[in-house]
């Protein structure tokens, strides 16, 4: 028995190591100057740690610039925090009024309209990318943040509404009677009952959808343009389009900046994050 | 008729809540109606709208822009002659089955020995699921770096005293989709390992109470008992992270580009490379409608499954 | 009128008809229990009162009023629910204020009348806490503050008691019809449980698959059982029911079951019209009284309850539960005489199960 508790944590921490290695990879090249770098191994600590490539990678090299930007993440960095507060608070909202109206108020084709937004979820945005180009670029908003916004919006309410019905669903029937009785109407019963009731729903649903949101590429490469770049689109650019030697230290500073946001509120949610995701949060 | 008894509650009758009349006033479930308005032009315009739409322009021989001049499923015949698409296709089953068929593995292990009962479960949970909250292209560019053959891995293994190592398979077009395998069971195997432990944790601890009563090993239980018992998880698994393949399009980009070559490209790459980059939207447009009838045959299931238990559990 | 009509209401489901023609009066001030098994329809009826469920046919009045078509809040209700259903976000005080807030009501008042009901209710101390904080006696005490703050013309209560454990619910009960002495309201009551129906009821409504089996004050409910269902409803242990036809020897009226003869006492006269008649005898376990002259039963089992014993006993090729006092002993294999009180019997007609004596 003894010998299996030790097996059991030997497996555990192998796995653990092998999980954070490249996370401790890129701390540590990011950290390292180039010349050690190229004469060491990823797998040593940076014998002088220093921020440089972080700064480089958050200001850029302003002396080898084409144009007037520095190439540096800070703008991009600003970029996503526009694009990510109102698409959250927006997809989060129209979610959680949409999942209310359909798991409260039974009307005919609630469950068909349910059907058709939990198919919708598993729907790959190549899709409909196309036509979703067209119809941000009729509305004058192509490359812009408010268009990316609302593609966001449009992306998340799928999987908002998904989670705020099923959560309102459990809801017992009774208290809603009550609510009723006490006279309470639709936005009463949202704003006065419902909405607190949800309020560790509601948590799951903005972590997880801020993470989708900042995560996202496919959506801020196509809509984006020049002025409305993400983080993660400028990051690939940046590794992508350097001259001369690759400056790795630089490449994984810049990828640390842009895991940074995602990875604090991982670490700070803890179990909001696991509940939300076993919860069945679907989400590909 | 009976005498009110003496009321401590008793009032005149302009002292009683107004009763609201019940001619004119507005029903909540009209609010409710209204409020499913952008939902439902969202699900009815922008996902089977623009899924149609793509259909149509898929029929057409549009290139740069739409142009509604059709020639019936000539972008099909296109698609399906055209060597790089079953490129991506092949890579497509590679990948489904080595990163699904991963996750799946690593992830019930790791459930199971965090079910074992260990103490710091929550920092080893923690551990496990923290490349989850980094996005694809973060993972494609740490393990285009970890497996870079200059400076990565293999080097770093070699300067260890095993100087016939190799480890190259990014730049070699016969190995770099399984490179894409091993970065994205690096990030999702958190996810699995969840969803499993989440399941176990369901499970009814008397049945464990009985195997040992029974006197049956642990790995026994396990293969025979639990693994049966948690069927509907892994099927949840399998589509979720099917959901994800067949997605996969940032991991890609960011870890090998598609490269050496067209060599690790997959369907949703080619859908995007054709309606964004090569002006080929009719013949992308096909592709992307094929990618979305993969995805229809693989999902179907679990639509049924879901909505049926839906059915089920309002029969109570 | 005051109180509450109900004609000819009717539910349907994907048109199966639930309920069919429920006709009820509820006089004003009455306590009115609507009794029976689960699946009878009695919340359904409830909810259709409350407005929470909407009728398939009928109307209902409330005070008078046709509110048919209103909703809940326009109806001059309140509603108790067995789970409580406290806004579980809200403290004490804003649960009970919620409906009047809802209604429009200014805040001072609303303060003033929870303030009222809280110390009719002896829950001011809990006014701060959340429905969490407080035990299940104390939420239910809530739930009845929050019904009573809308001064409504009816309260409609549904299982309120089901979810305390005995003791609680003794108490509770007791409250209850204090309460209900004090305010003169009118309050349609739902319960599964006989004992909250024969304690509370100024009239009692047995239902049973959708309709209405008998509408009567408790003790005629008890005494005089409309039909077989609800004589085997109502009463612990059940009443005894046996197949055989009357027979008349001499003074002396038995019950022949055709392995025996039931000798039964007091007889009314009316049953005189029925000898010879294959019918139902019912007879509750104080019916059946101890007699060495009456038919031998032999005893198969005996039960001491406490404060008395039930005896099982073979007789006349059937079982029956006989009531004891808890002193006698009765040993298992032996024999003793029994008599059934003819006086308070029920006899049943065999093919519909109608009761066939009257008053």
């Amino acid at each position: 028995m003894r010998y299996n508790r030790w097996a059991l944590y030997g497996l555990l921490c192998l796995a653990a190591i092998m999980i954070m290695a490249p996370v401790f990879i890129m701390i540590s090249t990011s950290l390292k100057s180039m010349d050690e770098i190229r004469n060491g191994s990823i797998f040593t600590l940076p014998a002088d740690p220093s921020f440089a490539a972080w700064s480089k990678a958050w200001l850029g090299d302003c002396t080898q610039t084409l144009g007037k930007k520095c190439g540096g993440l800070s703008s991009s960095f600003m970029t996503s925090v526009q694009i990510v507060i109102p698409a959250l608070i927006l997809s989060v909202g129209l979610g959680a009024v949409t999942g209310y109206s359909l798991a409260v108020w039974k009307m005919k084709g609630a469950n068909v309209m349910f059907a058709a937004l939990l198919v919708g979820m598993f729907i790959p945005p190549q899709v409909t990318l196309y036509p979703l180009i067209i119809m941000i670029r009729e509305l004058g908003i192509f490359g812009s943040i408010p268009g990316l916004i609302l593609v966001h919006v449009i992306w998340g309410v799928a999987f908002t509404t998904m989670m705020f019905r099923n959560f309102f669903k459990t809801v017992p029937q009774d208290l809603l009677k009550a609510a009723r009785i006490d006279g309470a109407g639709f936005w009463a019963l949202f704003w006065h009952v419902m909405l607190p009731l949800s309020l560790p729903i509601l948590g799951v649903a903005m972590i997880l959808q801020f993470t989708y949101i900042w995560n996202d590429f496919l959506l801020g490469l196509t809509f984006g343009g020049r002025s409305g770049q993400p983080m993660t689109v400028a990051l690939n650019n940046l590794v992508g389009s350097q001259f001369g030697e690759k400056e790795y230290n630089v490449d994984m500073a810049a990828t640390m900046l842009t895991a940074l946001p995602t990875l604090a509120v991982y670490l700070l949610s803890g179990r909001l994050f696991v509940r939300g995701i076993a919860a069945g949060a679907v989400k590909g | 008729m009976a005498e009110p008894a003496p009321d401590v509650l008793q009032r005149s009758d302009d002292q009683k809540i107004p009763i609201k009349s019940g001619k004119k006033r507005w029903r909540p479930q009209w609010s409710a109606g209204v409020a499913l308005i952008p939902a439902m032009t969202i699900t009815i315009v922008c996902f089977y709208g623009f899924i149609i739409w793509t259909f149509i322009i898929s029929l057409t021989r549009s290139r740069l822009l739409p142009v509604y001049k059709f020639t019936g499923f000539d972008q099909y015949v296109r698609l399906f002659a055209n060597e790089r698409w079953w490129t991506a296709m092949q890579n497509l089953a590679i990948h489904g089955f080595l990163f699904i068929g991963g996750c799946v593995v690593f992830g019930y292990l790791l459930a199971i020995l965090i079910d074992r009962g260990v103490k710091a479960e929550g920092m080893f949970r923690t551990l496990f699921m923290l490349p989850l909250s980094m996005s694809f292209i973060v993972t494609g560019v740490i393990w285009q770096w970890v497996m870079n053959p200059g400076l990565g891995l293999q080097e770093a293994v070699r300067a260890l005293g095993w100087a016939s190592f190799e480890f190259n398979w990014i730049v070699r077009p016969d190995r770099s989709i399984y490179t894409l395998a091993i970065a994205g069971i690096w990030q999702q195997v958190g996810l699995c390992m969840a969803l499993f432990l989440a399941g176990l944790r369901n499970i009814d601890p008397n049945i464990w109470k009985a195997s040992r009563v029974d006197g049956i090993p642990v790995w026994r239980v396990y293969l025979h008992i639990i693994t049966p018992m948690m069927r509907t998880v892994f099927f949840t698994v399998f589509i979720l992270m099917s959901a994800i393949v067949m997605k996969a399009f940032d991991l890609v980009v960011a870890l090998t580009g598609g490269g050496p070559g067209f060599s690790s490209d997959l369907p949703a790459r080619f859908v995007v490379d054709h309606i964004l980059n090569r002006q080929e939207l009719g013949l992308g447009a096909a592709g992307a409608f094929v990618l979305l009838c993969t995805v229809i045959a693989v999902i179907s299931p679990y639509i049924y499954f879901e909505l049926k238990k839906e059915r089920g559990g309002r029969g109570h | 009128m005051n109180g509450v009509e109900l004609r000819d209401v009717t539910k349907a489901y994907a048109g199966i008809t639930v309920m069919e023609n429920i006709n009820l009066e509820i006089s004003d001030g009455d306590f009115l229990v609507l009794l029976g098994p689960s699946g009878c329809g009695k919340s359904t009826l409830l909810n259709m009162i409350a407005g929470l469920e909407p009728v398939t046919g009928g109307s209902i009045d409330i005070n008078g009023r046709d509110v048919t078509a209103l909703e809940p809040d326009e109806r001059d209700i309140a509603m108790v629910f067995q789970s409580y259903a406290l806004y579980p976000t809200m403290s004490v005080r804003k649960n009970i204020g919620f409906g009047l807030k809802m209604a429009g009501m200014p805040k001072p008042d609303i303060e003033e009348r929870v303030k009222e009901v809280a110390e009719l209710l002896q829950i001011t101390p809990l006014l701060d806490r959340k429905p969490s904080q407080l035990s299940g006696g104390q939420q239910q005490r809530v739930a009845i503050g929050r019904a009573l703050v809308r001064e409504p013309a009816v309260f409609l209560f549904d299982e309120p008691l089901s979810n305390l454990d005995a003791k609680l619910r003794a108490d509770m009960r007791i409250e209850l019809k204090r309460l209900h002495e004090r305010l003169g309201r009118t309050i349609v009551y739902v319960t599964h449980d006989q004992i909250e129906a024969m304690t509370l009821a100024t009239k009692v409504v047995v239902l049973d698959r959708g309709s209405v089996q008998q509408a009567d004050t408790p003790e005629n409910v008890y005494r005089r059982p409309a039909n077989r269902f609800v004589a085997s409803f109502v009463g612990a242990p059940t009443m005894n029911f046996v197949d055989g036809t009357l027979v008349r020897e001499g003074d002396q009226m038995f019950f022949d079951t055709g392995k025996g003869k039931l000798p039964l006492v007091d007889v009314p006269a009316q049953a005189n019209e029925m000898v010879g008649r294959p019918m139902t005898l019912g007879a509750r376990p104080e019916h059946l009284m101890f007699d060495d002259a009456g038919i031998s039963a032999r005893v198969v089992l005996a039960e001491p309850t406490g404060p008395d014993q039930y005896v099982r006993l073979a007789v006349a090729g059937a079982e029956m539960t006989a009531r004891s006092g808890p002193e006698q002993a009765f040993k298992p294999g032996a024999d003793i005489g029994i008599v059934i009180d003819g006086a308070r019997m029920s006899l049943f007609d065999l093919e519909n199960g109608q009761a066939l004596l009257e008053g």
